[in-house]
């Protein structure tokens, strides 16, 4: 993509959204989309090591069979709060919130997102959500494990539930703000001449996104709210002690919850589609098929919930739609792959930070992928469901592919968000880390979980601890990788080198307005007259038109 | 045990099926996997930015490849389904001839009731070489009967039977766990399944039996809890004769037929008005926490005992 209007002056230099207020309250009450965007990376990096620490407590505690570190209960809500807060709290806002927030206006040539305000908005009902989640940990706990099961979560678990499910049902509101600006953001407001195939596949999987959450997060909300009624007021909905209907829970539970999977993935998809072509510097394979995939994960990805029931008692015939539906599901994510190794070739390929972990996320989101078929085959389910291999694959998909993204999105546009550059060395060496720690930890699950290790279990028989204690050494390799940045990203604001407007060459509109942007984005609106990722560097060759 | 292993035993028929599944998908996986890696290497390294090589002709799109990279897969995830549901298929359709035997779960402990009395607490005798249901219900929360070494697990759920079937097919001590998260004690609700060649299997049910047998009991509590009086072998009670009922499809007033399984007879024993047989009144009270779990299941046993010997 490049822009025909001439080059971006701005009256002083120097001026962008960073220095153009100041003060606690130029934080608290903007409505730039880009300070918002700030706003929740920090949100969601203090909820992300909050769900680390709970992690590390459950790593550690299955170092030995007998569970010596924790107590059951505490053993139970040390799993429940690492999943709550990292499925609730980090992996759905993850990219979305932070990058999709900074970037999609930018990416689309406007000057903020259609609904300012709402994503103000959407920011705090976020943190009111993260607040009475906080609570719960206060207050003692929750022990129903992220997935809030009935009867036992509506009847029998004596901890915090409704306070945590009141934090999930807020914190689901601001999802719903935040998929209503972008798609009428996408649908509005993008620069003259950019037309929808020319959009960078990044805005392409946040509108395949914003569509998910559209549709499935209300129904997460109702089901939440159900749960609560029946805890509060004793009316029979999940609990067939008062005329209930337990399995009604899972199908609405996973009818939003199987989508929240590419509710995170999706965006993730959408970052390594720019990083792919940023360091092959050429287009995109298959630009349309990238596009229409996303599109299609977010329909089908609505008709799989039933694969987390083969077990559940529904019927067998259902059980064979929904595993028969999941195959299909799996197809336009294939495809992804398939178009992101094909743009390598003959690309001219750079390897920095970023483009290290696109192709981490490649081998991580390919082991998770292929794992996700052995699940949807029913009668191989009936055996591993419920057990690490479960545990294993989602980690795959869920962790590996989205926070492979996420961190190389958040490399890749540093520059462009603090207009400092990071140390690449330690850049690369964490990249390496956490690919290494991530194998370790997740691997041994696969094997255990086929041997029937069952998932959610403190105390466990000694033949499984070789496989714990493997998983352990893993996940700390992967806590220092995930640590390090940290250090060197907040370092770097402060003896990083100033990053010039296109420290990587990349092409979209983006990296043609100054590091950090103006707060207007851009000084006067851009006009787009080429395809995305129109790479000088292979555009001798002739580029076929209408793409 | 410190034998370590990266494989489950086959314990079960079942076993080896699921075991074929999982070995097409683990060889699968590593083609594909091994795929994507060799080209992300080779062009990783042909194609890096120092390399002085051929760019020309560069490939943006391809219809052929999509359809291509779109086609095989779906062909062989096709074969892997329908593989898989035939399997499925047939672990949930138990045999006619199967065993039964009846399972309660509770917080946090797997109780078994053998037709013939018996009845243990976290451990199954079965013996091997016959297929064996177990008919499942849970008291609380719901909870799952998960058994390796058969590659086989069923959710035991509050309020309605589940099944589960096998046929052990190797003598030993098997892990039976929970492998549906029940709260605190969720990972010591475990147990052991014990499979016992056929004649060591009688040998161990008729030992030690000073309880009474399933459909005894349910006999006792069809008569202590007053049932006999109104449902008359000969019809004439206020409420149905229930000769010959389990297995039947039975008329409802008001239209409509049901098949008369253990969940009918259980809803029909705690929750009478749900479905009344046609020519009767709904007079019949609730036995919803009058009977326990387990007594309704004795008087499950008991009114199908009175269908078998017709």
């Amino acid at each position: 993509m490049t822009v025909s209007s001439p080059p971006v002056k701005l009256g002083k230099p120097s001026e962008n959204y960073l220095n153009w207020a100041y003060g606690i309250k130029s934080w608290l009450l903007t409505t730039d989309h880009k300070r918002i965007g700030i706003l929740y990376l920090i949100s969601i990096t203090a909820f992300f090591a909050l769900g680390g620490v709970a992690a590390g407590l459950v790593r550690l505690d299955l170092l030995t069979p007998q569970g010596d570190l924790l107590t059951n209960d505490n053993y139970n809500k040390a799993f429940t709060l690492h999943g709550v807060i990292m499925v609730f709290f980090f992996l759905i806002p993850s990219i979305p919130a932070t990058m999709g927030n900074f970037f999609i206006p930018i990416m689309i040539g406007a000057k903020d997102l259609a609904f300012p305000r709402l994503n103000l908005a959407s920011w705090y009902v976020y943190m009111i959500g993260g607040l009475f989640t906080l609570s719960v940990v206060v207050l003692g706990g929750v022990d129903t494990g992220w997935t809030f099961y009935t009867p036992y979560s509506s009847t029998y678990a004596n901890t915090a539930v409704i306070l945590a499910a009141v934090g999930i049902f807020t914190a689901g509101f601001s999802s719903i703000f935040t998929a209503i600006n972008f798609l009428v953001t996408i649908h509005k407001m993008r620069a003259p001449g950019l037309t929808w195939f020319r959009l960078p596949l990044f805005v392409w999987a946040h509108y395949a996104t914003s569509i998910i959450i559209l549709l499935g997060t209300p129904v997460l909300a109702i089901t939440l709210l159900l749960v609560g009624v029946e805890r509060l007021f004793r009316i029979g909905i999940f609990d067939p002690a008062l005329g209930g209907d337990p399995i009604l829970f899972q199908h609405l539970f996973w009818f939003y919850s199987h989508p929240a999977v590419y509710i995170m993935v999706l965006p993730s998809m959408g970052i390594i589609s720019e990083l792919i072509t940023a360091f092959s510097r050429r287009r995109i394979f298959g630009y349309k098929a990238i596009a229409l995939s996303s599109l299609a994960i977010a329909l089908l990805g609505f008709l799989v919930w039933g694969h987390h029931m083969f077990v559940s008692g529904q019927s067998v015939y259902a059980g064979l739609v929904f595993s028969i539906l999941t195959y299909f599901v799996a197809i336009p994510s294939a495809i992804k792959v398939f178009n992101w190794t094909a743009t390598l070739y003959k690309g001219t390929i750079i390897y920095k930070t970023p483009m290290l972990y696109a192709m981490g996320f490649i081998g991580l989101f390919t082991i998770g992928g292929l794992t996700g078929l052995f699940l949807g085959a029913a009668a191989v389910d009936v055996h591993v469901t419920d057990t690490y291999f479960v545990v294993a694959h989602f980690h795959y998909v869920m962790v590996g592919a989205t926070i492979m993204a996420y961190l190389g999105g958040l490399h890749f546009w540093w520059p462009k968000m603090t207009g400092r550059m990071y140390n690449e060395s330690w850049g690369i060496s964490s990249a390496i880390l956490i690919f290494i720690g991530f194998n370790l930890t997740f691997l041994p699950q696969f094997v255990m979980g086929y041997m029937g290790m069952p998932r959610r279990y403190h105390v466990y028989p000694e033949e499984f601890q070789i496989y714990h204690v493997a998983s352990t050494a893993g996940s700390t390799i992967m806590a220092v990788g995930y640590l390090l940045p940290l250090i060197y990203l907040t370092m770097s604001l402060f003896v990083g080198k100033k990053a010039e407007d296109n420290p990587w060459g990349a092409a979209g509109l983006e990296w043609t307005t100054s590091s950090p942007p103006p707060h207007d984005n851009f000084a006067e609106t851009p006009i787009v007259t080429e395809e995305a990722y129109a790479y000088p560097e292979t555009k001798t060759a002739e580029v076929p038109s209408g793409a | 045990m410190d034998n370590f292993s990266f494989f489950p035993e086959q314990a079960s028929t079942m076993a080896a099926r699921i075991d074929s599944i999982y070995f097409t998908l683990v060889a699968l996986s590593i083609l594909f996997a091994t795929l994507i890696a060799v080209f992300l290497v080779y062009f990783g390294i042909r194609y890096r930015r120092s390399a002085k090589t051929d760019r020309s002709n560069i490939l943006y799109e391809s219809m052929a490849l999509e359809f291509g990279w779109s086609f095989i897969p779906f062909l062989m995830a096709m074969g892997i389904f329908g593989w898989s549901a035939f399997v499925y298929y047939d672990i949930n359709r138990p045999p006619d001839d199967a065993l039964e035997i009846y399972v309660i779960g509770k917080q946090w402990m797997w109780q078994i009731q053998h037709p013939l009395g018996k009845s243990e607490i976290n451990e199954l005798h079965v013996p091997i070489n016959q297929p064996v249901k177990l008919i499942m219900t849970s008291q609380d929360v719901i909870h799952s009967f998960y058994i390796p070494a058969f590659r086989l697990k069923q959710d035991v759920l509050p309020g309605r039977y589940t099944t589960l079937w096998f046929q052990a097919t190797q003598p030993g001590e098997y892990h039976l766990f929970c492998a549906e998260y029940c709260g605190t004690d969720h990972s010591q609700m475990i147990g052991k399944v014990v499979a016992m060649g056929q004649q060591e299997y009688e040998r161990w049910l008729s030992g030690n039996v000073a309880s009474e047998s399933m459909v005894d009991a349910g006999k006792r509590l069809f008569n202590d809890n007053g049932c006999s009086s109104c449902h008359l072998a000969s019809g004439t009670g206020i409420g149905p004769a229930l000769e010959g009922v389990f297995g039947s499809e039975v008329q409802l007033e008001g239209g409509g037929t049901v098949l008369a399984d253990e969940a009918y007879l259980r809803e029909s024993i705690l929750d009478p008005q749900a479905k009344v047989v046609a020519g009767h009144q709904p007079v019949m009270p609730s036995y919803q926490g009058v009977i326990s779990e387990g007594g309704v299941l004795q008087l499950v046993a008991y009114i199908k005992s009175l269908s078998n010997t017709q």
